[in-house]
């Protein structure tokens, strides 16, 4: 067995959370820069240097490239031989959230109760943790910052087994067209196909961490990523809605087992700030 | 495209000769407000109530900023999304705003009174809001301010960078987009 003190975890995610708020990943940007590349409308290109030039603002003067800090989604992999020692994990995890928001200058954007009186906790927290246990001694920490510009234009959808891929790409791409310019194109969507209700909901979100220039290692949805981001990048709507062949920047897919009767797939809709950072300890 | 260089407060003239697609660098003093905030403007117009805030000519901007960092006026501080300000957005422009910024669209009832009021909504770039940072040159809550991030700021801002997207005639730069379904 091996011991990890939970005041290592709390700051983990305390460093964590400034990283991901201040750097923007570097396959998002790669991904912005290759959009640039290829696009030819001048409005698209000057938003798209805005957004890279942001990002060099962001790192070097550590203020947040958005606003929007978000709610934190943290994901924790725990292998089963670890020992959590020295407290709460879930106290842990709100005091490392907390003081990042704290000194980070950091917006706080949660509220402590969703239709009563909406009052702001002050904080930041708490935190949305998943928590899976794993094989081995160590932990995987990643802290996930997500807006709601984004997050209110995603969906999921209970489809028939019998329904087929082609009606799947027309729900992800319709949801493409609903976020429209609200969702801060180019968009990144996660895609949860499979489970249950929430299980796709999760896969769909759990997608978002995955590098955008990694496709799935399953062909056949390897093959549905390239193909749903081929056929988004030609509707047209470009960054902002207006206009330009960079609509997303990446579709990442999760998929797994399910019961006979369903399908249910979930798009969570993301933008190009996608924000996320991860630590092994 | 044309980069016009604009001072608040914005006169009709100004805002009528505004196109919608201008590129337009804005300078001068605007007011942040987003959901919290216009509810509550809202219920005390509706209830006949005056608002401690004087919107004649005034420009709203639909943020919530990060807190400043060390030495800076203020953190990231870009648009959040104008359309949930839509319900709240009518009786404001009757008390004399004369313009919005924000991003994405706008519902038909708002672009219609924007046009009857000759008023202008500009969008900014969603999500650079370390780089807008730059372009504030001042800002402090005055209102509100137990909302904390959805507090109304006052906020003095140069050179500060908008594309126009519904003008004074009612032009929404959304209106004709291909990828739109209806």
């Amino acid at each position: 067995m091996r011991e990890i003190d939970v005041s290592k975890i709390r700051d983990t995610i305390r460093d964590l959370c400034l990283k991901a708020n201040f750097e923007l990943r570097e396959d998002i940007l790669r991904a912005l820069k290759s959009g640039l590349s290829r696009e030819s409308e001048p409005r698209a290109r000057k938003i798209l240097k805005a957004l890279i030039e942001n990002a060099r603002i962001a790192r070097r003067h550590r203020i947040a490239i958005c606003q929007d800090t978000g709610i934190l989604t943290v994901h924790l992999e725990i292998g089963q031989n670890v020992v959590l020692v020295g407290g709460s994990l879930a106290g842990a995890i709100d005091k490392g959230v907390e003081e990042a928001y704290r000194v980070g200058c950091l917006r706080k954007s949660v509220i402590g109760d969703a239709i009563s009186s909406r009052e702001n906790t002050g904080t930041n927290t708490p935190a949305v943790s998943y928590i899976d246990i794993v094989d081995g001694d160590r932990v995987r920490i990643t802290v996930s910052p997500k807006g709601f510009g984004s997050e209110n234009k995603s969906v999921i959808k209970m489809f028939r087994p019998t329904d087929s891929t082609e009606n799947i790409k027309e729900f992800i791409i319709e949801a493409v067209k609903m976020a429209g310019a609200d969702a801060c194109p180019p968009l990144v969507l996660g895609v949860g196909i499979g489970g249950t209700f929430e299980k796709a909901a999760y896969l769909a979100k759990k997608a978002l961490l995955r590098p955008i220039d990694k496709r799935n290692p399953k062909k056949h949805i390897g093959k549905l990523e390239r193909e749903l981001i081929k056929d988004i990048n030609s509707l047209g709507m470009g960054p902002m809605g207006l206009g330009g062949k960079t609509t997303v920047l990446g579709v990442n897919i999760l998929e797994t087992h399910t019961h006979i009767a369903g399908l249910p797939v979930a798009v969570n809709v993301s933008c190009h700030a996608t924000r996320s950072a991860e630590k092994v300890i | 495209m044309k980069v016009l260089k604009l001072n608040m407060p914005l006169t009709k003239d100004v805002i009528a000769r505004l196109k919608v697609g201008d590129e337009v660098l804005l300078s001068g003093f605007l007011f942040t407000a987003r959901d919290a905030a216009h509810k509550r403007l809202y219920d005390l117009i509706k209830n006949g109530k005056p608002i401690p805030l004087n919107l004649k000519d005034a420009v709203i901007y639909y943020a919530g900023p990060t807190p400043p960092p060390p030495r800076r006026v203020i953190g990231s501080c870009g648009p959040t999304t104008s359309s949930r300000m839509d319900p709240f957005t009518l009786p404001l422009l009757k008390l004399g705003l004369c313009g919005m910024i924000g991003k994405g669209e706008r519902s038909e009832e708002v672009r219609r009174a924007i046009k009857k009021y000759g008023c202008v909504y500009f969008l900014a770039i969603g999500g650079i809001g370390a780089l807008l940072s730059t372009r504030v040159k001042m800002a402090k809550p005055i209102l509100f301010n137990e909302l904390g991030p959805e507090a109304v700021y006052k906020m003095e801002v140069k050179d500060f960078p908008l594309i126009v997207g519904i003008d004074s005639k009612g032009n929404d730069i959304y209106a004709k987009t291909k990828w739109k379904t209806k």
